[in-house]
């Protein structure tokens, strides 16, 4: 195990535990607030936790409680943040940012430029090399700042959404540059990006409220959800009860389902279904075996070429047509119907 | 944009009166000196500015100006980055203190000044064991200036260390950088502009003290007597000199107004400037001091 981490932050009510393989890259996903950004910068030493302990490549980072008051420095860890923004520093140029980690770490000015130019040139950014931060585009600096993160050859690489504050154009190209370098290294990527997660990471960590609600492979997160939040990137209906014969009860009434394997009784369990399998009617149109859901439309959405109806927290795709024959608008009252053969029954 | 003529200008929304009383309050800085300036005898100017007293309190202003600029750089800046960084109970009282000869009256400062370095000031035992006489001395002289000086390095510097400095220095700590690089390599430069129009406004604010140094300094030719003395004392005995020294003092203020004021990369009416990292907005800090002044 190359990185091993647990902290809790009282004050943020943030308790994770994490760990990462040599050369393991894990996505942490989750909506705002959940304490992502938080993990970094605890992980980085620039938050100190109430208590918690985290080892890097053998190394100690922090054991704070426990009758421990153990901490290293942020210049110690080798943990080098790459942000939302470049925040390259703006009175250097992009070989003298980037040279910064091998000259902080005692390299010979001559030699640290030499190793800058190196990085420049692996991240496309070699011609660039005797510009200031201000003469460089948005996509341009970020792979400045990739190549001054990985230049200071850190054990682990944070990446606090990286792409976030790039243009359409920029950012494909920095995540295929991302995919080629954290391929081979322990990384964690901040990301609300489901690409991202799936080009570049093995594992997706879902955070909700500064715990973990769901961890695992990125592709069976989005397969079998666990929690709302992964439920969302994945654009499934996501309901919550307890396991009762082939479905699950939840506060809105049995949802009738079927399950891989039989869930026993009383456990708790999830219904998941996409929103095109549901369809929308004005009247109750009762036949077994259908699941229907009477709910008050709030919102509708184009989603490619298909309408989106949100309603009671639940999601039905329907055609243009449809929806003009239909007449639908928000506030109205009508009636979700799914299959039974389309929703999936699942323990949490 | 380049400030367009009326046609194309952007919608401001000031109304006219505004600009009556805008006037006004112009002329109310101007005029005296407009005043002034009338009353200079240009006959006989370079004699007056150049006579021996003249010559010898220019030279002690400059040499002891320059001292004191030295001294609030040397203090003000350690004081500056522990107000804008630091994080202690108190922090805000310190601040205020420290802002305190601001808003003081000199001549008040020049009291406190002498009631601490003085020979029966608090320190005074300490520093005749020393054989020091400070009180009445140049060094007195530069001591006032540091005080009143002091407060001007300090507000614009924390300023402009305030202004998004704390994200670059977390970024160059995860790339390994103590924290002793990271302010030499980093803050510093980044404050560096803050920094420089705070040691402007402190040279001219040392320039032009008067209060503080005629109660802790004295007038002694040569010693303490520095240009603004010289000025008040020739107001009685002979009118031109203080008027011909006077202007001395406004060029030198327009200068040191320039500099302080002057932006990097060409100032933008409608905020282009501001484009830049936000690390380097040293005029709003300036802009703070010089206010205060």
């Amino acid at each position: 195990m190359t990185f091993s981490f647990q902290a809790a932050v009282a004050e943020r009510g943030f308790d994770v535990a994490l760990s990462l393989g040599p050369t393991e890259t894990v996505a942490v996903m989750g909506p705002n607030g959940a304490g992502k950004s938080t993990l970094l910068s605890v992980i980085a030493g620039l938050v100190r936790p109430d208590g918690g302990r985290a080892e890097l490549n053998g190394r100690t980072l922090f054991h704070l409680g426990e009758g421990q008051r153990r901490w290293t420095a942020p210049h110690h860890r080798g943990t080098a943040l790459l942000a939302q923004e470049p925040l390259l520093f703006p009175h250097l140029t992009a070989a003298d940012n980037v040279a910064f980690g091998p000259r902080s770490a005692g390299t010979p000015r001559r030699q640290a430029m030499e190793q800058a130019v190196r990085w420049l040139d692996d991240v496309e950014a070699g011609d660039l090399a005797g510009r200031r931060p201000a003469e460089l585009s948005g996509g341009q600096a970020q792979r400045v700042a990739v190549a001054r993160a990985l230049a200071a050859d850190p054990g682990l690489l944070l990446l606090d959404e990286p792409m976030a504050a790039l243009d359409i154009h920029s950012a494909p190209l920095l995540r295929r540059l991302l995919k080629r370098v954290l391929a081979d290294r322990p990384a964690i990527i901040i990301t609300h990006d489901v690409l991202d997660a799936l080009m570049l990471a093995d594992r997706v960590v879902i955070l909700e409220n500064g715990r973990i609600a769901e961890e695992g492979p990125t592709r069976e997160v989005l397969h079998k959800p666990r929690s709302a939040f992964a439920a969302g990137l994945a654009g499934l209906n996501f309901v919550v009860g307890t396991s009762a014969g082939d479905g699950i009860l939840a506060a809105r009434g049995h949802i009738a389902g079927h399950s891989e394997d039989p869930v026993p009784a009383g456990r708790p369990a999830v219904a998941v279904f996409p929103p095109s399998a549901v369809s929308v009617f004005l009247t109750d149109a009762h036949g077994s075996p259908r699941n229907s859901f009477a709910v008050a439309i709030t919102d509708l959405e184009p989603h490619g070429d298909q309408i989106r109806v949100r309603g009671g927290g639940l999601a039905a795709d329907i055609t243009p047509a449809a929806l003009a024959d239909l007449g639908l608008v928000p506030g109205m009252t009508v009636h979700l119907v799914v299959k039974a053969a389309a929703v999936s029954v699942y323990p949490l | 944009m380049t400030g367009g003529h009326a046609g194309r200008q952007a919608y401001t929304g000031v109304p006219r009166w505004l600009y009556g009383l805008a006037v006004l309050a112009a002329l109310v800085v101007v005029l005296p000196l407009v005043a002034m300036v009338a009353r200079v005898n240009w006959a006989n100017f370079i004699p007056l500015v150049t006579s021996a007293p003249a010559l010898a309190a220019l030279g002690l202003s400059l040499r002891t100006a320059a001292a004191s600029t030295a001294l609030c750089i040397v203090l003000g800046v350690p004081l500056a980055v522990v107000l804008a960084r630091g994080r202690f109970p108190l922090l805000g009282l310190l601040r205020s203190l420290v802002l305190l000869p601001l808003v003081l009256p000199p001549v008040v400062g020049g009291i406190a000044l002498l009631y601490t370095f003085g020979r029966q000031g608090l320190l005074g035992g300490a520093i005749e064991v020393l054989g020091l006489q400070i009180a009445f001395s140049t060094t007195a002289v530069v001591l006032a200036q540091t005080f009143v000086a002091l407060p001007f390095l300090v507000v614009s510097l924390e300023g402009a260390l305030r202004t998004g400095g704390q994200r670059y220095e977390a970024v160059a700590a995860t790339l390994g950088a103590t924290p002793g690089t990271v302010f030499r390599r980093v803050t510093l430069p980044l404050a560096l502009p803050g920094l420089a129009s705070g040691a402007v406004l402190s040279f001219a604010r040392s320039l032009g003290e008067f209060g503080a140094t005629l109660t802790f300094a004295g007038s002694l030719q040569g010693v303490t007597r520095t240009l603004p003395l010289e000025i008040y004392l020739q107001r009685e005995t002979d009118p031109d000199a203080a008027v011909a020294l006077s202007l001395v003092l406004v060029a030198v203020a327009v200068a040191v107004v320039a500099l302080a004021y002057r932006r990097p990369g060409g100032r933008g009416p409608d905020g282009k400037a501001g484009k830049q990292a936000s690390g380097e907005r040293p005029t709003t800090a300036a802009g703070a001091g010089g206010a205060l002044a």
